[in-house]
């Protein structure tokens, strides 16, 4: 299995699912680096990237109530930032040199379209050169009903107003299965599917991600890549695939699931980099895995830790210990000790090559 | 990656000062299969030993005020400590009956404490407690007791061996390099001085383990000068049973802005120390400084030892280091690393529960 896995990589060929499965349970984990490190060295060779940017999430009432979400509260506990608090916000890290922000929040049915809308008008009248990557496909979906409109529609119109690209939240896990288990009420696979692939077909770059860590089966995260990288052959329009461990803390589905290892961690970075061939990156996120674990995530496949993330709650409100934010110098320290070029970027990774 | 220095290390060949510094550059998958092969050398199949441990910090009076330390205090400051014997006997006591195997005291070096305190306190545990293990008092901790009553350093672990002392920890050896040394912690004993504590030791026929605390202001040159000493001296003494590497953590110490080393920084340091050491049995992976997540790594990167249990440890958790965990969870981490938990004794013996 192996050589023919190593093959395959050398080649810059395709594996199967059943080669990823059994990458992800049964590879040598020093060969599952090395592979995993080819492969990124294909893609970005010994670059490293980072943003610079301020996390916003504005507002924490949510109609979903996912059993896996330890953020949302109801409309009497929770609260909703206008665009005007969102604006002087991105105006305040904007002059420390901020140029890009992330904006996702919960469904608050009590706020109109326009609302949604005008948060990205908001950041964008700051300044033109920030880089607004928002709202995920389960955001785009509930701003199609409250428009009464198609989720096209709504892309367009928020595109027009200055979105640059979607985060890859609110996958969770593809699997129909585990949907009604830990977020029964959210948009389905297919949604989240469509959604991208329309927003990439109007121009917009995505991430992608996957909660894992709870009750998935490794059969389902395999069919879980392998949804992803079929969407990206036909639109390319994913830059980064970003891989979410369930922090079980203060959420309804609590602990229970597949326990937390290091070791899992590194075969789950590896067998995604060696089998999303067509993603350009892969983030092993210092607020996912912390300061120490986000660098070793580099040995396996990773070009990319994160950015500054001022101020991120959906996380910790999760009982992440990570830290809040980490400062530039320390995002390109650690990089540059793994022995990788720091690039800043933003997240749609503009003006990056490939080799 | 050199291939021939690959070979070499491949085959148990020692490596030279120079082909130990330049594995700093190689891929992580090459220094695992080195270091795993290391490990299968010296310590075959896939048991990972644990001890069940109380770690007790005597006082956190402290007259050397190490700048990477966020634990010392001076005496008289509000939150200056000393146990009481009663205090550090009933800490002792409730370790024993939840099963502790060793006490490992180590503590800031108290001007008002003499050879005589240390006697007395030991003397108390091995009166109470004749199977414990006593692994107590870093060799910075001998030498500051030996100043005190102008003793040799032989004289003075005679005199605590004789009242119940069995084994040292490694600390206080940071980096053995005295330019380091001279700006971190100018006032504790030099490199030489923490070397030739324990070449005494182990000369009298006690046992030690050795550590190194990195990623704080040393170079790589630097921490493979330090891992030749260490080598150097076992190849005199033998006594070295283990070693442990660690991470500086600045927080609250005067050294707040060094950056933190990461995972990545940690595992290849511990898996060349694995490669180089060719002489010592045991490595351990320290979840403590890394958290559970990174040490558990570290079972793929050579080393063979989860460390302890270290129940009421303050010194790590003062500068920011701060996981918890149980016998249990020690256990259920290693086992989820792919690995057989075993509980040890201070000789790196395994030991079944009675």
């Amino acid at each position: 299995m192996l050589r023919r896995i190593q093959e395959t990589v050398a080649a810059r060929e395709r594996i199967t699912p059943a080669q990823a499965l059994w990458l992800l349970r049964d590879a040598d984990l020093m060969d599952l680096a090395e592979l995993a490190s080819l492969r990124r060295r294909h893609w970005v060779g010994e670059r490293a990237f980072y943003q610079y940017n301020f996390n916003v999430n504005h507002t924490n009432i949510c109609g979903n109530k996912c059993k896996l979400c330890a953020f949302y509260r109801d409309e009497a506990k929770g609260y909703t930032l206008t665009p005007e608090d969102v604006g002087e916000a991105v105006a305040t890290v904007h002059a420390r040199g901020v140029d890009e922000v992330h904006v996702v929040g919960g469904l608050n049915d009590k706020m109109p379209y326009s609302y949604y809308l005008n948060l990205v008008k908001a950041i964008k009248s700051v300044s033109p050169s920030i880089h607004i990557q928002g709202f995920t496909a389960v955001e785009i979906d509930f701003f199609a009903t409250l428009k009464g409109s198609s989720s096209l529609d709504v892309l367009t119109e928020f595109m027009d107003a200055g979105l640059d690209s979607l985060p890859g939240g609110g996958s969770e896990i593809f699997s129909e299965r585990v949907r009604a288990l830990i977020c029964e009420n959210k948009a389905p696979a297919e949604v989240w599917l469509r959604i991208h692939e329309e927003a990439h077909q109007l121009g917009m770059t995505s991430n992608a991600t996957m909660l894992y860590g709870h009750v998935e089966t490794d059969e389902e995260i395999i069919d879980h890549l392998e949804r992803l990288r079929r969407v990206q052959d036909r639109t390319r329009g994913f830059r980064a695939f970003v891989p979410l461990k369930f922090f079980p803390k203060n959420t309804e589905l609590g602990a229970g699931g597949r326990a937390s290892s290091g070791v899992f961690d590194a075969r789950l970075l590896a067998t995604a980099r060696l089998f999303l061939d067509n993603f350009p990156h892969l983030k092993s996120l210092w607020m996912i895995y912390g300061y120490k674990g986000a660098q070793v995530g580099l040995a396996f496949g990773a070009d990319d830790i994160g950015g500054t993330y001022f101020d991120e709650t959906i996380v910790h409100a999760a009982g992440a210990q990570t830290p809040k934010s980490l400062t530039e110098a320390e995002i390109c320290g650690l990089l540059q000790r793994a022995g990788r070029t720091p690039v800043k970027v933003n997240s749609g990774y503009q003006g990056v090559t490939y080799g | 990656m050199d291939e021939r220095v690959y070979e070499k290390a491949l085959a148990g060949e020692r490596l030279t000062p120079a082909e130990g510094l330049a594995l700093f550059a190689w891929d992580l998958s090459d220094l695992g299969r080195l270091a795993q092969a290391a490990r299968q050398r010296h310590n075959p199949g896939r048991i990972v030993t644990f001890v069940v441990d109380l770690n007790l910090n005597l006082t956190n009076v402290c007259a050397h005020e190490c700048a990477f330390c966020a634990f010392w205090r001076k005496e008289g400051s509000p939150d200056a400590y000393l146990l009481s014997d009663q205090e550090i006997a009933n800490a002792v006591a409730a370790a024993v009956s939840a099963g502790a195997s060793q006490v490992m005291i180590q503590g800031g070096v108290h001007p008002g404490l003499s050879i005589s305190d240390y006697e007395r306190i030991l003397r108390m545990l091995r009166l109470a407690h004749p199977q414990l293990a006593l692994h107590v008092l870093s060799p910075t901790e001998i030498a500051g007791l030996a100043r005190a009553d102008t003793l040799t350093i032989r004289d003075t672990l005679t005199r605590l061996r004789a009242a119940g002392m069995d084994s040292l920890p490694g600390g206080g050896a940071e980096i053995l390099v005295d330019r380091v040394r001279n700006r971190v912690s100018p006032r504790k004993i030099s490199a030489c001085g923490w070397l030739d504590v324990m070449e005494t030791a182990h000369q009298m026929g006690m046992r030690s383990t050795a550590t190194m605390m990195f990623g704080c202001i040393e170079t790589h040159a630097e921490r493979i000068d330090h891992l030749d000493k260490i080598r150097a001296l076992q190849d005199r003494t033998g006594g070295f049973r283990a070693f442990i590497p660690w991470t500086f953590l600045p927080a609250n110490t005067r050294l707040a802005e060094v950056p933190r080393a990461g995972g990545l920084d940690y595992l290849q340091t511990l898996a060349i120390s694995r490669i180089y050491l060719d002489n010592i049995q045991h490595i351990a992976t320290g979840w403590l400084t890394e958290g559970i997540e990174v040490a558990q790594l570290g079972l793929f990167l050579g080393a063979d030892d989860f460390g302890g249990t270290l129940s009421r440890e303050e010194v790590i958790r003062s500068a920011g280091g701060g996981a918890d965990a149980s016998r249990q969870e020690i256990e259920r981490a290693i086992r989820l690393a792919g690995f057989f938990p075993a509980r040890r004794n201070t000789g790196y013996e395994i030991i079944t529960d009675g």
